[in-house]
């Protein structure tokens, strides 16, 4: 199916998606680099509409759970199965925002431009996409400045800006605000919100509670590579069935 | 007779003595078509050796930065068997011609463009893999992308390529003969008339090619200045 090849016709926010990728299945996915066991055969399934929120302490696997969900990274052992099995329409209906924002030489504009030119848009098209993409951010102003110029938070605005131009089914998010000011979070948080109400499944991953609480539907918590709960938000925050959850959420270092 | 060969040094620059302005212009003709050259097998290349993995590419890699220190006596001579009658390459008759000159110097830089390409792709390459893989960019789209956002980088490369073609002499000499009118370069020039004497012209050579160097060199300053300015790198 040629979703792309009617942008022309069709304005940006009223392109049609293509074929539903979610669920997700996770089948005892396991991945180990160096001898080590990083994640510890995960089986877990995402559906869509709901915003999941990964927690867990440092290293427990979050960033690695999402980039094998992303296909940045192959299971080692064990299978990861969307709706869909064509690749292609996988990775175009995907998008990534990194915890670190990697931005290319060239202007605000030109980042946006680059992402669309690589999944194919029509060169007509990517203007008005990028205008409003740059606008829904408020980076519009600064359109023709260098990337890699930008504020800390600008650049985080400026890569969900570039992912949300994509119009993703699933915006994977790992840890968008690490680093980042009250205020440049704020920002942030706001974007993720219009993003979610846009029609995107939100993944994030994040070790701050309080953004965990306010986006979460649902919760995935993991601790040194295996997954201890998968519930929602609700009663992971009030009623945490794992011990190290229980702990986790009092604020104890967990080791 | 020092300051003599100085002031007539100054004076044939300062009224654009025709044998010495021919001798520049084919010594910037003959540099600059190698390192354009150059520059269009050793950015591809560089990249591609960054971007993909193969097997034998730490071969390929330090091959790359060994021949980045070629000695121009080798490439001259090596150039030379080439050309010669006898070579392989003989019948084109090219030995003893700027264009043969063009080769050499092309062969010594080629490296040096090729391996400072290399280094940098690849730099960028662990900063951009991530989001050009997430993009579905692979890793032959990449490289326009990377040669391009490596622009500045590359362009200091270009500029450190034609810096050694300019100022080098043994490869030139060999495959160019020194010949009068037809290879004579600013290089050979000064070997040949610090030889015999005749210091004034060698020195107005000397002075050129010193100033084409610091202006090189200032210009490779001021990529880097821009880059900084415009890009925050």
């Amino acid at each position: 199916m040629n979703v792309l090849g009617l942008l022309s016709t069709v304005t940006a926010d009223d392109r049609p998606r293509a074929g539903a990728i979610l669920p997700v299945r996770l089948e005892q996915v396991c991945f180990s680099a160096g001898g080590k066991l990083l994640l510890d055969h995960i089986s877990l399934e995402l559906n869509p509409g709901q915003r999941t929120v990964v927690l867990g302490p440092n290293g427990a696997g979050k960033s690695l759970l999402l980039r094998l969900c992303h296909g940045l990274l192959k299971p080692t052992a064990g299978a990861i199965h969307w709706a869909v099995a064509d690749d292609r329409m996988l990775r175009r209906s995907q998008a990534m925002v990194f915890q670190r924002p990697v931005l290319l030489r060239r202007s605000v504009a030109g980042n946006v431009a680059y992402a669309l030119a690589a999944r194919g848009a029509p060169r007509r098209a990517r203007q008005e996409i990028v205008g409003r993409a740059l606008r829904q951010v408020g980076l519009l102003e600064l359109a023709r400045r260098p990337a890699r110029v930008l504020s800390g938070g600008e650049q985080q605005r400026l890569a969900l800006a570039r992912a949300w131009a994509l119009r993703p089914q699933v915006l994977f998010l790992d840890e968008p605000t690490a680093n980042l000011d009250p205020a440049a979070t704020r920002l942030i948080e706001d974007i993720i919100d219009s993003i979610h109400r846009s029609g995107a499944r939100i993944i994030m991953t994040t070790h701050d509670l309080g953004q965990a609480r306010r986006h979460a539907d649902e919760v995935v918590f993991l601790h040194r590579g295996r997954l201890l709960e998968h519930t929602p938000a609700e009663r992971f925050f009030t009623q945490p069935v794992s011990a190290e959850a229980r702990a986790f959420l009092a604020g104890e270092l967990l080791a | 007779m020092f300051s003599d060969a100085f002031s007539t040094a100054f004076r044939l620059i300062a009224t654009l003595d025709p044998e010495l302005a021919a001798i520049v212009a084919l010594s910037l003709q003959v540099s600059l078509t190698a390192v354009g050259l150059a520059a269009l097998i050793g950015l591809p290349l560089g990249a591609l050796v960054a971007v993909f993995a193969f097997p034998g590419r730490g071969l390929v890699v330090a091959l790359l930065n060994t021949f980045m220190g070629l000695p121009p006596v080798v490439v001259g001579l090596m150039v030379y068997l080439l050309l010669s009658r006898a070579g392989p390459l003989g019948e084109l008759g090219l030995l003893f011609t700027p264009t043969a000159m063009v080769i050499a110097q092309c062969v010594l830089v080629m490296p040096i463009i090729a391996a400072l390409t290399r280094q940098t792709v690849a730099d960028l390459y662990e900063e951009y893999a991530d989001q050009l893989h997430s993009l579905g960019v692979g890793p032959l789209r990449a490289i326009p992308t990377l040669l391009w956002d490596g622009r500045f980088s590359l362009l200091t490369a270009v500029l450190a390529g034609f810096g050694r073609a300019s100022a080098e002499v043994g490869a030139v000499i060999i495959v160019g003969g020194n010949i009068n009118h037809v290879t004579r370069v600013m290089t050979t020039t000064i070997a040949l008339e610090t030889s015999k004497g005749n210091l004034a012209l060698a020195m107005g050579l000397g002075v050129i090619l010193l100033s084409l160097a610091l202006t090189i060199n200032g210009a490779a300053l001021a990529v880097q200045r821009l880059a900084q300015r415009l890009q925050g790198v």
